[in-house]
């Protein structure tokens, strides 16, 4: 089990002028048990167009290993201010990440996505793990992941 | 200096170096069984013709990687499971799991990271960092210790520790180099220090938008051979603005699922390569064979760290320390020192201490240190060398006439040189005197003339201090006293006499084997190891200069045995004659690694007389796997003098011994040793030609005349003693 508190400090894409209202969001991510070193995850929302707003949260440190998170990779060219203040440990397998921070009411229910990239040391890539839209109702509600991820789960 | 740095650095490191080490070596087996196992590729398959095979065995394949080791691993999901397989590149079916191995990645993690992440990924950087100024400082120890870096695989001599110290150390020291370099650039990466991050091209805004291009139309998939490719991704399923990602060793790009075309590419920068290189050559991914050889070498680091243990455990009780030794720039006077067994060492620190205690800042330092140009300070030098063997360089003082003749110049500070040697030696103080010779010939200005001293004499050393003293304007007493190693009582067991008659009574002497403690067995100290042809020093009562006998045993007869002729006048062998079993007396062993037999299986001529024959029998008795073994023995008297007699009779038939040839001396048809060597010629000559080796004992004129004699036997083939002894194949012990 893991916490982390961060007051996201919302990067420019999701800053958007005139939208002083935001809550506090949990972000819970549980891990399988898929026999890997920690994996490295990028947590990231698209826009209606599918274009990249910005990111949430980054487990893992070297950012040489960020190619492996291959579609935020190609959405950020691997810029390091995209994450600057939102990175942290990557997760161990059967681990748990929950991170709390404030997301702007505008992106309810208006077509965002939130998109989780992740890869393991030696596995193969995982991108797109979760594609979840935001939506006021979807929150508490488990998504599944593809290869290393269990379940995520947004909650207001 | 390079010393102190190699040995401080080398005590700290140690558990974490032999960690890094052992799983190195453990993990360097992996890429060699991967290379071997997975199924290869055949030279000109292309990337486009393995996709379609893979594609057509897994329609939901979404991407495909290959390993350095030339593994081909498909990634594809199968009713919303992911799963993965090692690929037959010739059929495109699975072969195996495609899953990284266990206890590959444990082992992995343990290597670099102990498990800690971050910091154990520091703490393990820091340990290849000490093995590289480990390997820098070593290599540099090794050179000077044998006398230059064109020297390098110089034969060794000295304590078993230390060899195989440094014997591994020449061997492995490449490897080690490479491991360590490699892995402090590869925590750089890790850390983001190097610029080594991979280029992507930047995704192209428009695509076709349509889907269904196959595999093997298109042309940059049909251009790429298998063999260099790094990784291909397909697009997601049913997504039409996906595309196709390949990458090669050259490069990253994209392909339109809609027409294949290649819509971007951007190509390896020159630190990525270089990062890849380096990583190969660091895991031996892609280079197995380099792999296995880099794993071989790392095995060496324990035994290495261990040996490097014993020795300065060794070192801390065997050569006297110098106590403030001063800087080797800052030192007015330098006392360089020559010496084999340790014995010149003693003399140099008692020197030192006086100089220290009349003011002066010394550098003591082994000959086979002397570069003028880290001596910026010296006002004067002091050279103390004894002579190994026929005048040639002990131990500590290798390269050093090398040295001198290399020097440009002679150096302005005055020189004394005082050698230490044995009178009764032909080759006395042979070394020395080539110093002295040598520094006179270039040209270096004496502070005093060459002097020497006999045989440890305290009072001719405290003779030469006052000359000393007086030609640098101070009163120098030197009052040496010799550092004896700790003795042990030997009770004596049984003795056989022999030579009544002629009146120089001889015996065979077997003590007990004394009581060793564990510590002494661990290091192979004193009696807890010695070999027929070592020495025992006999301190008898009344005087502190030890007498020493050659053993005629091994630790493996559980006995100590000498062979002993009472001397007119002499104290100690007069004190060992009277000895009747139950007494006792004090003796230490010393090793004499020079005289030993060696364990190949060439042929021994064994050449001995009068009491020479102990180390000789000794030789014999060892001798379980019978190797081919004449023994040439000169005696007076046939009646009185056959040491051994029984013994040799029983060696003989048990095969120890192939071949005896006596000669008697004062017998009805006078023979020495040197004609029983001529009589038997032919077959010496023969034995020598499958490459045996030489063994002489006895008195200095039997081992000049048996030279002499060979010298004779041998001139025909065009060979001689010097030629032999050269190659460590004609071997004396002579007192």
């Amino acid at each position: 089990m893991r916490t982390i508190l961060a007051a996201l400090a919302l990067t420019t894409a999701l800053t958007l002028p005139g939208i002083a209202m935001a809550r506090p969001v949990t972000l819970t991510t549980t891990l399988k048990n898929y026999g890997g070193n920690g994996a490295y995850l990028a947590i990231y929302v698209t826009d209606p167009t599918g274009a990249y707003a910005g990111s949430l949260w980054m487990a893992g440190t070297k950012s040489k290993y960020y190619e492996h998170l291959s579609d935020w990779y190609r959405a950020t060219g691997g810029n390091a201010a995209e994450i600057n203040g939102i990175t942290g440990a990557s997760v161990g397998a059967g681990r748990r990440l929950e991170i709390t921070l404030d997301l702007a009411d505008a992106l309810f229910d208006a077509g965002y996505t939130v998109h989780i990239d992740a890869a393991a040391e030696d596995m193969r890539d995982s991108p797109d793990e979760i594609t979840v839209p935001l939506t006021a109702k979807g929150a508490g509600q488990p998504v599944p992941g593809r290869r290393y991820i269990a379940d995520f789960s947004y909650g207001l | 200096m390079i010393r102190a740095l190699h040995r401080w650095l080398g005590l700290p490191a140690l558990i974490l170096v032999t960690l890094l080490a052992v799983s190195g070596a453990a993990l360097s087996v992996f890429p060699a069984a991967e290379r071997i196992s997975a199924p290869q590729a055949e030279q000109a398959m292309s990337v486009a013709d393995l996709a379609a095979r893979i594609k057509s065995a897994f329609p939901g394949v979404e991407q495909i990687r290959r390993s350095p080791s030339g593994r081909i691993t498909a990634f594809w999901f199968e009713g919303g499971t992911p799963a993965s397989a090692v690929i037959d590149p010739a059929t495109g079916a699975a072969t195996a799991s495609g899953d990284p191995n266990p206890v590959q990645r444990w082992l992995a993690n343990l290597h670099r990271s102990l498990f800690l992440d971050d910091a154990g990924r520091i703490a393990m950087a820091t340990g290849a960092a000490a093995m590289l100024v480990l390997a820098v400082s070593g290599s540099m120890l090794v050179a000077r210790r044998a006398g230059g870096w064109r020297r390098w695989f110089a034969p060794l001599r000295g304590p078993l520790a230390g060899r195989i110290h440094v014997e591994l150390a020449r061997a492995a020291v490449l490897g080690l180099l490479l491991s360590s370099a490699t892995a402090l650039w590869m925590t750089a990466s890790t850390f983001g220090f190097l610029p080594d991050k991979a280029a992507v091209p930047s995704l192209p805004s428009a695509v076709s938008g349509t889907m269904g291009a196959t595999l093997t139309s298109m042309p940059l998939l049909a251009a790429t051979p298998v063999s260099s490719l790094r990784e291909l991704n397909f697009p997601y399923a049913g997504d039409a603005t996906d595309v196709f990602t390949l990458k090669t060793e050259s490069g990253t790009g994209y392909l339109d699922q809609g027409t294949g075309a290649t819509l971007a590419w951007s190509g390896t920068s020159g630190w990525t390569r270089v990062s890849e290189t380096i990583y190969m050559l660091h895991t031996g991914q892609g280079a197995a064979l380099l792999g296995l050889f880099l794993g071989l070498t790392a095995l060496t680091v324990p035994v290495m760290g261990a040996t490097g243990l014993l020795n300065w455990l060794a070192g801390l009780s065997g050569r006297p320390r110098i106590r403030d030794n001063a800087a080797p720039g800052g030192a007015e006077t330098i006392i360089l020192v020559g010496s084999e067994g340790g014995i010149t060492w003693g003399f140099a620190a008692t020197l030192h201490l006086a100089l220290t205690r009349a003011g002066q800042r010394v550098h003591t330092a082994p000959m086979s240190s002397f570069d003028p140009g880290r001596f910026s300070g010296a006002d004067r030098y002091v050279v103390l060398a004894a002579t190994y063997g026929n005048g040639d360089a002990p131990a500590s003082a290798k390269g050093f006439l090398d040295r001198v003749a290399g020097l440009s110049a002679a150096p302005a500070a005055r020189l004394a040189v005082l050698g230490f040697g044995d009178r009764s030696f032909p080759a006395f103080c042979a070394y020395a005197r080539a110093v002295a010779t040598a520094a006179e010939g270039r040209g270096w200005p004496l502070l005093l003339p060459f002097e020497t001293v006999d045989r440890q004499s305290p009072q001719e050393f405290a003779r030469w201090g006052r000359a000393l003293g007086e030609a640098l304007g101070i009163d120098l007493e030197l009052n040496h006293q010799p550092v004896l190693p700790e003795v042990k009582p030997l009770t004596l067991v049984s003795r056989r006499d022999y030579s009544h008659e002629v009146q120089a009574p001889t015996a065979i002497l077997r003590f007990a084997l004394p009581r060793r403690s564990i510590w002494q067995r661990l290091m192979g100290r004193g009696f807890a190891r010695f070999e027929p042809g070592d020495l025992l020093g006999v301190v008898p009562e009344g005087s502190p200069m030890p007498r020493f006998y050659s053993l005629a045993s091994g630790t493996q007869d559980r006995f100590v045995e000498i062979v002993v002729r009472k001397h007119v006048g002499g104290v100690c062998s007069g004190e060992l004659m009277a000895l009747e079993p139950g007494g006792t007396v004090a003796g230490f062993i010393r090793p004499n690694p020079a005289f030993r037999p060696g364990r190949d299986r060439t042929p021994l001529i064994l050449v001995g007389a009068g009491t020479g024959i102990g180390p000789l029998a000794g030789f014999i008795r060892a001798n379980a796997s019978r190797r081919p073994v004449h023994l040439f023995f000169g005696m007076r008297l046939a009646e009185s003098d056959f040491l051994y007699r029984e013994e040799l009779d029983a060696w003989t038939a048990e095969g120890r011994l192939s071949s005896l040839s006596t000669a008697v001396s004062r017998g009805r048809r006078p023979r020495y040793v040197q004609d029983a060597l001529v009589a038997e010629q032919i077959e010496v000559v023969r034995a020598i030609r499958k490459g045996a080796r030489v063994m002489v004992c006895g008195g200095r004129q039997m081992a000049a005349g048996v030279a002499e004699a060979m010298a004779r036997i041998l001139d025909p083939v065009g060979l001689s003693p010097a030629v032999l002894k050269a190659e460590g194949r004609y071997v004396e012990d002579v007192y």
